[in-house]
């Protein structure tokens, strides 16, 4: 066997973002041997693109605001997929987690007597999500960041691992290699806590950075690991549309928190069209109605410019269709005829500035065209509500690589407090576990060997494939097919031709060397895009109904039976995947009784 | 559709600029163009990069000599048929074409004291003021892209002084911790120790490249300095110090 720079840890996070660091620092915390491994270099990673703010029920604008509450809009926007006992921890434990970021160093906007304050946001019933300004998720990952290293977790950046290491069916550790040498690195560990965020970027309109490539839902995939509800796939409603350098770039929902309203190219106020009969009785059906809701929630019902996500991006789906769209096959965000430009500039200054220097559209001025993005993963590796663990032992998962919290449809703001809530349960998870073994794991040397080949493989020069050609066929192929709106016939489509991309990925030529190649590194990312986006179509396929971010033109409505279910994802290990339906956990008695009524 | 002329540098220290022609359509940033020429021409053409949106820092080189985010520059502000030179960061060491080794500035990080906060209030909140926090959250807009760092002509100019000198960006990370309203860190900790902030004559170059628009020299440095002086170059606290062997 070769030789390689190996390191030893008792529990091994990959990724640092906000769950990642989260974990790391409670793991760390408990006086265990914890390293951090990231592909970028620390503090860039996709959680300093969150924007509008952390939800927590601090009810420290409405004082009636609680856990029941903020858990009940959760499961709502989730449209009752979400593993209940994931959305109780999170919505009971998330304004401790905030206030702890608060005493490491953030910074949130102030109440007028000096407390956090809190916005309003699409599906919470109170004004709920901490914020500073519209740039939430930098504060979050620069706290965590700081605390990180005043901890001295040592950290391992520009490091991206490709492949999980087992013990028969334990966890040992995980292979991967550095990006700036191309050297191999073996880590070994008791403990490994996959922190690895999304798959945005297997479409082409995206939200999401290079990053994005589901590596730890692929890594968690070939390790055995279970899968949940993989074809409940975010499309955030309000990306940027043109120029089509960014097109897909996000525009917080807090746009509409703070008073934008969309408008079609008539002028209308479409949602007024669109208010589901789940969410009717709490929603304004006069334009009266719902702006004075921005000044008084008592007595007033909420904007359906803030309904959940799943409804807005329909929404705005079905007008562009109906031919009522923007210039550039969006439609229009207008907050500069609602609110004074100083107004504006002072709560979305981020927005301000990424309009004004991308578009050249001054947002105090102008509507903002807007359509939908491909922004966040709802399922992921099916875990452990209280400890984070997935079903293979020794492997923990957080954020959002992790399944069940969001259900079908995840609010806004639930994000970033499901990192640090969950972020820090794997820690504690991961920690606990590796207390619990003796010594660390063996490792299958042979596997490794292969793991290691494999790595190299695109090296041998045997190959003519470009890797960028067919990440380009894949995202295409993803957006056609498996897009906001699916059918039967479309994703049989999209599962051939990510089989003969399968074929292509195998001929694929890397040109120059090892040392920070990133055609290299998008060869390697490729294998888990195409693993990842198989099993989201198959899930797709396998889920006969429409249910939050999951919509079939041929499945229109919610079924009973399939809202008892989730659809789980296997993969042998000669790579064939399968999907079954397995029943969802049963809620409690007691937590049933919050959703007596509607 | 128009062509970029692009004058790229590629390879370590040792390289050279290559030159690349690239069509590039409407609305299009430096970024964007360097993708299409990594996606079409030279695959392992290195560049760092994450939000493409100006929020995380990662993609900083030198265009026409300027440090600027290759996500923020679009190509209209480019004459066309222009050659367009794009750099490493010229103050750190390049690992290879327009990738350079930046943890000179972790290690730094590092060094900075953490905040201690004084205790929440008895039903678990802090308070303060929005006023209070303002120039915090100036602060906190930092994205660390290190341009501040790279433009800086006490170690651009002059490496020796990279061992004595934190640089800018901690600059407003120290100013960040000195001016929290609830921290209770001893000033000596933020403000006298041996971060380097005398090397800095104040030229602001550092303001001028701040992609975010921190006000690092008026708003960070300049107070920073004022402290120091107030506090550790007053004659009649010095004599103080010495007589009690305090402070």
């Amino acid at each position: 066997m070769a030789e390689y720079e190996t390191h030893e840890y008792d529990v091994l996070v990959i990724g640092a973002g906000g769950a990642g660091l989260r974990a790391a620092i409670e793991s760390a915390g408990m006086g265990l041997r914890t390293g951090v491994v990231c592909k970028s270099l620390l503090g860039k990673a996709h959680t300093v693109m969150a924007e509008g703010g952390i939800a927590a029920a601090l009810g420290n604008i409405y004082p009636e605001d609680n856990w029941q509450v903020h858990f009940r809009d959760t499961m709502r926007g989730g449209k009752m997929l979400n593993n209940w006992r994931m959305a109780q921890l999170h919505a009971q434990e998330a304004p401790d987690r905030v206030r702890e970021l608060e005493e490491w160093g953030s910074l949130f906007d102030r109440t007028d007597d000096g407390r956090i304050l809190q916005r309003d946001f699409g599906g919470h019933r109170f004004a709920r999500l901490a914020h500073v300004g519209d740039r939430t998720g930098l504060e979050m990952i620069r706290t965590l960041q700081q605390r990180l290293v005043a901890l001295g977790v040592d950290v391992f950046p520009e490091c991206t691992i490709n492949r999980l290491v087992k013990d028969n069916d334990r966890i040992a550790g995980a292979l991967g290699y550095w990006r700036q040498s191309g050297e191999l690195v073996l880590f070994r560990a008791k403990a490994v806590v996959l922190a690895t965020g999304g798959l945005g970027k297997i479409w082409s309109i995206t939200s999401n950075s290079w990053e994005g490539t589901g590596d730890g839902h692929a890594l968690a995939m070939y390790a055995g690991a279970e899968m949940i509800d993989m074809e409940c796939v975010q499309f955030h409603p309000t990306g940027m549309v043109w120029p089509p350098s960014v097109s897909g770039l996000l525009i917080t929902e807090g746009v509409r928190g703070d008073g934008g309203t969309l408008r079609n190219n008539t002028g209308e106020r479409f949602m007024f069209r669109y208010i589901p009969a789940m969410f009717a009785a709490e929603t304004a059906d006069t334009e009266a109605e719902a702006d004075a809701w921005y000044e008084n929630h008592e007595g007033n019902r909420r904007t359906p410019d803030l309904l959940p996500r799943d409804e807005v991006a329909r929404a705005i789906t079905a007008e562009v269709r109906a031919g009522r769209g923007s210039p550039h096959g969006g439609v229009f965000l207008d907050i500069a005829s609602r609110r004074d430009a100083a107004y504006i500039q002072r709560r979305l200054p981020s927005m301000y500035h990424q309009f004004m220097e991308l578009a050249g559209v001054d947002i105090t001025k102008e509507s903002m065209e807007v359509g939908p993005t491909c922004h966040y993963a709802m399922g992921g590796v099916r875990v452990d509500a209280e400890t984070a663990a997935s079903n293979v032992p020794g492997l923990f998962a957080a954020g959002e690589v992790a399944g069940g919290m969001h259900g079908s449809n995840r609010l806004g703001g639930n994000s970033l407090s499901d990192l640090v809530v969950f972020g820090r349960r794997a820690g504690m998870g991961a920690g606990q576990y590796a207390r619990g073994l003796e010594s660390m794991p063996a490792l299958d040397q042979a596997a490794v060997s292969d793991d290691a080949r494999r790595v190299l493989a695109p090296f041998d020069g045997s190959g003519n494939e470009n890797a960028y050609t067919l990440h380009k066929a894949l995202q295409d192929l993803m957006q056609a097919n498996v897009g906001i709106i699916r059918n039967e016939a479309d994703m049989l489509a999209a599962v051939a031709g990510i089989g003969e991309l399968r074929e292509r990925a195998q001929h694929v030529g890397v040109q120059g060397g090892r040392e920070y190649n990133p055609g290299w590194h998008l060869a390697l990312d490729l294998e888990h895009m195409l693993t990842v986006a198989e099993d989201v179509t198959l899930a797709a396929l396998e889920r006969k109904e429409s249910r939050g971010g999951h919509t079939r033109e041929d499945f229109p409505g919610p079924s009973a039976e399939f809202g008892k279910v989730n659809v789980v994802g296997r993969r042998a290990p000669d790579g064939e995947l399968t999907v079954t339906q397995e029943p969802l956990p049963e809620m409690p008695d007691e937590l049933k009784r919050l959703f007596e009524g509607g | 559709m128009p062509t970029a002329h692009l004058r790229v540098w590629r390879g370590d220290d040792n390289g050279e600029y290559v030159e690349y022609d690239v069509d590039y359509e409407a609305g299009m940033v430096i970024l964007d163009v360097v993708h299409r020429l990594q996606a079409t021409q030279t695959g392992d053409l290195a560049v760092r990069w994450n939000c493409k949106a100006g929020k995380c820092g990662s993609c900083s080189a030198e265009i026409n000599g300027k440090p600027r985010l290759q996500c923020m520059q679009r190509m209209e502000q480019y004459p066309e048929g222009e050659t367009i030179t794009i750099a490493p960061l010229k103050t750190f060491p390049i690992i290879r074409d327009l990738v350079t080794d930046v943890a000179w500035n972790y290690r730094k990080a590092e060094t900075i004291p953490a905040l201690k906060l004084a205790p929440a209030d008895a039903d678990g909140n802090r308070r303060m003021a929005q006023i209070d926090i303002d120039r915090g959250q100036e602060f906190r807009k930092c994205i660390e892209c290190f341009i501040c760092q790279d433009v800086c002509h006490v170690i651009r100019d002059h490496p020796e002084n990279m061992d004595a000198f934190a640089g800018p960006r901690f600059f407003v990370r120290l100013a960040e911790i000195a001016m929290h309203p609830l921290d209770e860190n001893a000033k000596r900790d933020t403000v006298d120790h041996g971060f380097g902030l005398d090397y800095c004559n104040i030229t602001k170059c550092c303001t001028d490249v701040c992609p975010e628009g921190i006000h690092i020299t008026d708003n960070a440095i300049i107070p920073l300095k004022e402290r120091r002086v107030d506090e550790f170059h007053d004659p009649i606290r010095a004599l103080a110090r010495k007589l009690t062997g305090r402070g």
